[in-house]
C-alpha cells in the first residue's frame, strides 16, 4: 500500500528523514533549505525526537555528530554558505566515522550569491571541502520522489559505512511540487555495533569498525586527532596516520560498485548525456522530444563515490555530454574515466538548461 | 571508588608540562564526580582543542574530543539526544572564549544541563604561548610582545549575563573550594560554569615574571578576592584593587533549563 501526496521537495526530504527514523535535527535557517528545518520542528517533537535550532551551521554540524554518538539518526539541512561553515566538522565526522546526514539544497554561489536560485556548484566541495584526504557519499535527487527516497537511503548508507552522507539537492528540486508516492514502510540498515571487548576503531574485513554507542559502557574515546585502533591519539606515528586515512578512503571507494545507483538508457547510442540532479529533467525532455535520435543517457543518483564502471556500458559512445548547473565540476571527473571527448554544458545563473541548449550541443558535435 | 579510578591507566604518561595546573583541576573534577556517585557508563566528557581539552582522553568513560571551540555545540547534541547522560565539558580560555565564544553564550542562554570546567591559564599553551581573550592587560605573550593592549573577558560575568544557572571561579590553589564548586555545578540543573585559573609555567609564567610554579600559585592565591569580601568592600565604599580577581560562588539560580534528566 502506498499513499499519494503533492509535496514540495523539501517536505519530501523531511518526511523521508522521519520515515527513516531520524530522531535528531540540528539546524540553522538558510534559503532555500529552511522548509526542511521548519517541517522537522513541527514533526520531530511529536515523534519523541529532538529539534534544535543552533546558533550557526558550525554548531548544527557539531550537534548532529554529538547526537549520533548516542545512537541517534541525526541530520541537518543547509545551503552553500552554511555548507562552507560545516566543513571543519564534516572532516571531524569523516575522521571519527560518525554516521550523519547533511542536506545541501544548493543555491548560486560563491558567497551569498543567489539565495533563491538553483545551482550545483557545491559538488566538488561536497567531495573535497574539508581539509585532508577522506571520502564521503553524495546523492543527487532529480525529483520530489527522489528527495524522499534518497533521504531514506542517505541514512542507511551513513549507518552502514559510518560516514557523513550528503543529499546534494538544489533549489529547483527543493522548492518544486510534484506528485509523490509514499510507501508504508522503508528499509532500514543499522550500524554494526561494537562487539564488547574489541577495539572501538579496529575495522573488520569491510574496513568498518563496530560502533561503540555512548552510554553503553564501552568507554570509547572519540577524537579528531589521528588515533590508533583503541581510539587513542597517535598523531606523530606516520604508519598509524597513513593506514587510518587510507582506510577511511578505501572503505567508501572500494564499495563504489556495491552502492552505485544509476540508470542506463540506450547504451548503444553514440551521443550520450550524463546528468544528476535537476539537469536530469532537461535531458529527459530532450529524450522525450527526440525519440528518433541516437541518444543515450546515464542518469546518476549517487555521484560520490563516482560510479566510473557505469560509463563502460556505453560502448559506442563518441561523445559524453554533461549538462551541469556549474562550470563542469563532474564533467572533469568523467574525463578521468573515459577516452572519448567529454563535452561540458555548463549553466550558471540559477535557471535550468533549456532543451534547445542541449540539442545545440548535440548538433555542434555530430 | 576514588577519583583515581576514573583515569585510563594505559594512557599514561600524559602530555601536561611539569608544574601545569590542569591536573589539579581534573583531579578536583573527578573527585566531585566520584562524590556524586555517577557511573562511568552514564558519564560523558566532551572537549574542544587545547591543553585542557586533552583531559577527556585520560578518563575512562565515553568521551568526545572535538574541534576547536565547538565542544559546547557537540555536547548540546549529546545531551539533548540522551538526557540520561551526565555531561562534563573541559575547555580553556582560548577554546571557550575566543573561537568558541558564540557557542558559550548560547549554551548559557539555553541553560542546557551541562557542567563546564574552564581551565583558564590566560594564554594559548598548546600552540606555544599566544595571547588569549583572558590575557591580562600588559602581559607578555608571543603575539603580545609589547604587552597585551586589549581588555580581557571576565568569563564568569559573561556566563552570568548570558543566563547560566551556576557560576563559580576558583584557582588551582583553592583545591577544596574548587572541588566543592564543581560538585555544586554537577548538582545544579541547567548550565553550570566553573572557571579555574591555573598556572602555566611553560607559556605564561616564564614570560611574565612567574617562572617558578610556586610563585605563580602564590600569585593566584594572593590576588584572589573572595566574593563575600568583595561585597563587604563595596558596601563600605572601598576601592577594589585592579589586579585582584573575584573568587567564590558568583551565581546560583533556578532559571528554566534544557535537557535535564527526567526523574
Amino acid at each position: 500500500m502506498t499513499r499519494t501526496e503533492f509535496w514540495q521537495g523539501n517536505t519530501a526530504c523531511a518526511e523521508g528523514a522521519l520515515a527513516a527514523g531520524c530522531n535528531f535535527f540540528g539546524g540553522y535557517p538558510i534559503t532555500p533549505s529552511t522548509e526542511i528545518a521548519e517541517h522537522m520542528a513541527v514533526k520531530l517533537p511529536k515523534k519523541g525526537g529532538v529539534f534544535i535550532q543552533m546558533e550557526d551551521e558550525i554548531a548544527s554540524m557539531a550537534s548532529i555528530i554529538g547526537a549520533s554518538w548516542t545512537g541517534a539518526r541525526a541530520m541537518t539541512a543547509t545551503s552553500g554558505p552554511g555548507f562552507s561553515l560545516m566543513m571543519e566538522n564534516i572532516g571531524f565526522a569523516a575522521m571519527t566515522e560518525t554516521p550523519c546526514v547533511v542536506v545541501n539544497v544548493q543555491r548560486g554561489g560563491p558567497s551569498t550569491g543567489q539565495p533563491t536560485m538553483s545551482a550545483q556548484g557545491d559538488m566538488m566541495q561536497a567531495r573535497f571541502g574539508s581539509h585532508g584526504d577522506y571520502a564521503i557519499i553524495a546523492l543527487c535527487p532529480a525529483n520530489v520522489q527522489e528527495m524522499y527516497e534518497l533521504t531514506v537511503k542517505a541514512f542507511n548508507l551513513a549507518d552502514q559505512y559510518r560516514v557523513p552522507v550528503f543529499l546534494m539537492a538544489d533549489e529547483t528540486i527543493g522548492h518544486m511540487r510534484e506528485k509523490i508516492l509514499i510507501p508504508d514502510t522503508v528499509g532500514r540498515i543499522n550500524r554494526k555495533p561494537l562487539v564488547p571487548g574489541t577495539l572501538p576503531f579496529k575495522a573488520d574485513a569491510d574496513l568498518i569498525p563496530g560502533f561503540g554507542q555512548f552510554g553503553t559502557g564501552q568507554h570509547v574515546h572519540v577524537t579528531g586527532l589521528t588515533h590508533d585502533e583503541r581510539g587513542y591519539p597517535c598523531a606523530t606515528n606516520p604508519k598509524v596516520h597513513a593506514s587510518l586515512v587510507q582506510r577511511l578512503v578505501d572503505k567508501i571507494e572500494n564499495a563504489r560498485d556495491d552502492m552505485a545507483d544509476y540508470d542506463i538508457i540506450n547504451p548503444d547510442a553514440s551521443q550520450v548525456f550524463i546528468a544528476y540532479g535537476a539537469p536530469v529533467r532537461t535531458v529527459q525532455q530532450v529524450m522525450h522530444d527526440n525519440k528518433d535520435k541516437d541518444i543515450g543517457f546515464l542518469r546518476i543518483r549517487i555521484v560520490w563515490p563516482f560510479p566510473g564502471k557505469a560509463l563502460a556500458a556505453f560502448r559506442n559512445a563518441r561523445h559524453f555530454f554533461v549538462p551541469e548547473m556549474n562550470l563542469g565540476q563532474i564533467a572533469r571527473e568523467i574525463e578521468r574515466h573515459v577516452r572519448v571527448p567529454v563535452i561540458s554544458i555548463p549553466k550558471l545563473g540559477g535557471e535550468l538548461h533549456a532543451p534547445a541548449e542541449l540539442i545545440a550541443a548535440l548538433e555542434a558535435n555530430l | 571508588m576514588s577519583f583515581e579510578d576514573w583515569y585510563r591507566q594505559d594512557r599514561l604518561p600524559h602530555i601536561y608540562c611539569a608544574g601545569c595546573g590542569n591536573g589539579t583541576v581534573i583531579n578536583c573534577t573527578l573527585a566531585a564526580i566520584d562524590q556524586m556517585g555517577w557511573k562511568k557508563e552514564e558519564t560523558v566528557f566532551v572537549s574542544g582543542i587545547g591543553c585542557s581539552s586533552r583531559a577527556p582522553g585520560y578518563i575512562l568513560t565515553d568521551s568526545l574530543h572535538t574541534t576547536h571551540g565547538r565542544a559546547l555545540a557537540f555536547a548540546t547534541g549529546v545531551k539533548l539526544a540522551n538526557p540520561n547522560l551526565n555531561i562534563v565539558v573541559f575547555t580553556g580560555d582560548g577554546d571557550l572564549a575566543a573561537i568558541g565564544g558564540n557557542h558559550f553564550i548560547h549554551a548559557c542562554r539555553r541553560n542546557i544541563d551541562l557542567t563546564v570546567v574552564c581551565m583558564n591559564n590566560q594564554i594559548y599553551g598548546m600552540t606555544g604561548g599566544q595571547g588569549s581573550p583572558t590575557t591580562p592587560l600588559g602581559c607578555l605573550s608571543t603575539t603580545t610582545p609589547y604587552g597585551c593592549a586589549e581588555m580581557p573577558f571576565d568569563l564568569c560575568e559573561l556566563a552570568t549575563a548570558a543566563g547560566a544557572n551556576y557560576v563559580s571561579r576558583w584557582t588551582s590553589y583553592h583545591v577544596k573550594e574548587l572541588e566543592k564548586a564543581v560538585k555544586a555545578g554537577l548538582e545544579t540543573p541547567g548550565f553550570s560554569f566553573i572557571e579555574a585559573l591555573v598556572q602555566c609555567p611553560t607559556a605564561f609564567g616564564r614570560r611574565n615574571k612567574l617562572r617558578q610554579v610556586a610563585d605563580h600559585v602564590e600569585y593566584l592565591r594572593s590576588h584572589s578576592l573572595l566574593s563575600v569580601k568583595r561585597d563587604r568592600m563595596l558596601e563600605k565604599g572601598e576601592k577594589i584593587p585592579e589586579d585582584m580577581f573575584v573568587v567564590g560562588e558568583l551565581t546560583r539560580r533556578n532559571r528554566p533549563a534544557l535537557g535535564v534528566k527526567k526523574p
